[in-house]
């Protein structure tokens, strides 16, 4: 248990005025970019040391940062747009935030030199509506780097311009779909679009658009100083570099700890604390309620990178570890996270839109007391048809709770429904199903 | 044009992050500059926004429905919007809704009789290490809240 924290994104934690360009400066800010720019170091070089690095997209579909790079097309008549997702509103993610608040000038680098390789001429950073203050930080920030000279016009002389501007979202947690995002910045409501095309060739205002999220950006400039294979070698096969878990629920010091990819599960819940109140682990939620709930006995034992948590029967997503202890209710934290998905559709498809308010309705009532035993096949066949049937991974993110739950939790679900009362809340000893 | 010169000011700087053919972009900024101005959004005033980008009155209607930090009926002077979703869930945000209905004396999507306070249920917001929180007026987030904190930070507050 002597894990320790390993800060590419957050580095800089921990001192004074984290988020100052001074600070970022004194840590070697800037010179792989003024590096990159001024050696003119080529693109196809750039690119392959990304490969390289293993980086996979930190929002939660995990793509290859370099292969999602190379897909935009070289050579355009026009401007090609560069767009960053801090649109964190999946539950239990609140690690991008950290980022933009206390190491805003890593990101800022790190689009610059995503800018400077894909020949972007303007980016957009996506915040989070609900995050204003550190939406204002990274304001502050985008004005200190450009009165430095690492944002605007022919920067370091050499000609390459690239200008970056912060947009506020205003509560839609849609808008982490990368096309709701690009309908969102065009100031259109938050509605994926078809795929293909691929924001890499219509994107932004109809034009080739590069994608990634806070921490893909900000885990660049490690990348190019160190190179792509010690970036790989931070973690493991499959999941390169360091990754920021979101820790939050029934541990005793919830915040975010980056830490190399492929650490035990063990060991990062002790980074947190371990479980509050000297309580039992009863289960968690990897990487966000889009990813599978996983009981104690299945996570406990796992490694948390995506092979890892593939094996123990879930997904990685953002790393958004939702810790709860034995006295959870496993029927309210589905109802819970029902309601949210319910009311997050954006509303375009219809399986997503009438099943997420079916399935709502139905866990509801068994809240209530009103729950019929038919209720659990209703509620798996009405997630079953949602899953694979919308435009974006919303409607398959709020099966996944759906039929997790209430595969590794079923007791408690049919107790619920006998006696319309919780298990939990009776005292009755929870008897974790077999997950197999 | 009601919106004040300061609003509009505003609103130019947001115009000034997008291609000229582009304001349309700038509408979702535009709305939050009028309703932090307004306190909410009439329907005049989202027509008034619309005007000054030179869209359609309904392209900016379906942006002010479709997000829901926006208001389209008028609000208390300090809007609570308290975050119920898993992560301060568990960190037991029932107990700061419980504390906060009794102490204002309503509920959700009510608006105490001096037009002081509206209580609000939120989404996740993005800051569940904090848990439990809420924000005021969409913009000060509060976290680490317990029923005691929540006084301290009502008290705080200008009559």
């Amino acid at each position: 248990m002597t894990a320790t924290q390993t800060l590419v994104c957050l580095r800089t934690a921990g001192q004074a005025d984290p988020a100052s360009l001074e600070t970022y400066l004194k840590l070697g800010g800037y010179a792989q970019l003024k590096r990159l720019v001024t050696e003119k170091v080529k693109a196809t070089e750039i690119i392959s040391q990304v490969k390289l690095s293993g980086l996979r997209g930190r929002g939660g579909a995990g793509f290859p940062t370099g292969l999602k790079w190379s897909f935009m097309p070289r050579y355009f008549d026009g401007t090609k747009y560069l767009v960053c997702n801090t649109d964190e509103g999946e539950p239990g993610t609140f690690k991008d935030r950290d980022i933009i608040r206390y190491n805003p000038h890593q990101l800022i680098e790190g689009m610059a030199i995503a800018a400077y390789t894909l020949g972007a001429r303007v980016g957009y950073n996506y915040i989070h509506g609900e995050i204003w203050q550190d939406y204002e930080i990274f304001e502050a920030a985008l004005d200190e780097a450009r009165q430095a000279g690492y944002l605007g016009e022919n920067l370091f002389g050499t000609g390459f311009s690239f200008d970056l501007h912060a947009v506020h979202g205003y509560g839609a947690y849609i808008c982490g779909e990368e096309t709701a995002l690009i309908e969102s910045i065009e100031g259109k409501k938050g509605q994926p679009r078809f795929k293909p095309p691929f924001p890499a060739s219509y994107g932004v205002f109809g034009k080739p658009t590069n994608v990634n999220n806070t921490e893909s950006y900000t885990s660049i400039p490690w990348i190019m100083e160190h190179g792509g294979q010690a970036f790989q070698e931070l973690g493991v096969a499959n999941s390169g570099g360091t990754k920021i878990f979101s820790i939050s629920g029934h541990v005793e010091k919830p915040g975010n700890y980056e830490v190399n990819m492929g650490i035990s599960f063990a060991e990062l819940l002790a980074l947190a604390g371990g479980v509050w109140k000297g309580r039992q682990l009863k289960a968690v939620i990897p990487g966000g309620p889009s990813t599978a709930v996983l009981p104690a006995s299945a996570i406990i034992g796992a490694t948390m990178d995506y092979d890892g948590l593939s094996k123990a029967g879930s997904s990685l997503g953002a790393g958004s570890m939702i810790v709860m202890d034995e006295t959870t209710c496993m029927v309210k934290a589905l109802k819970r996270l029902s309601y949210f998905f319910f009311e997050e559709s954006c509303g375009q498809c219809t399986p997503c839109r009438e099943g997420t308010g079916w399935l709502y309705r139905v866990i509801k009532r068994i809240v209530d007391g009103q729950g019929r035993m038919e209720d659990l096949d209703l509620l798996t066949d009405v997630s079953s048809n949602i899953s694979g049937r919308t435009i974006c991974a919303l409607g398959d993110a709020a099966a996944t709770p759906v039929l997790s739950f209430i595969k590794h939790f079923r007791p408690e679900f049919e107790y619920y429904i006998q006696h319309g009362r919780s298990m939990v809340e009776d005292g009755v000893a929870v008897e974790e199903v077999a997950y197999a | 044009m009601s919106l004040s010169a300061e609003s509009l000011a505003k609103i130019e700087r947001e115009l000034a992050k997008y291609p000229p053919e582009h304001r349309q972009a700038a509408v979702m900024s535009a709305l939050r500059i009028a309703q932090t101005e307004k306190g909410w959004l009439s329907k005049d005033t989202i027509a008034e926004v619309a005007d000054y980008l030179r869209i359609p009155a309904i392209a900016a209607l379906e942006v002010a429905t479709f997000y829901n930090m926006y208001e389209l009926e008028p609000v208390g002077k300090y809007k609570i919007t308290v975050c119920t979703n898993i992560s301060c869930m568990l960190r037991d945000s029932e107990e700061i809704v419980d504390h906060l209905e009794k102490k204002l004396g309503i509920g959700f999507n009510e608006t105490t009789a001096d037009g002081r306070f509206t209580l609000k249920e939120g989404e996740c917001m993005g800051c569940c290490g904090g848990a439990p929180l809420f924000h005021i007026n969409n913009t000060d987030m509060h976290e680490y809240l317990t029923p005691e904190k929540v006084d301290k930070i009502l008290e705080g507050l200008d009559k």
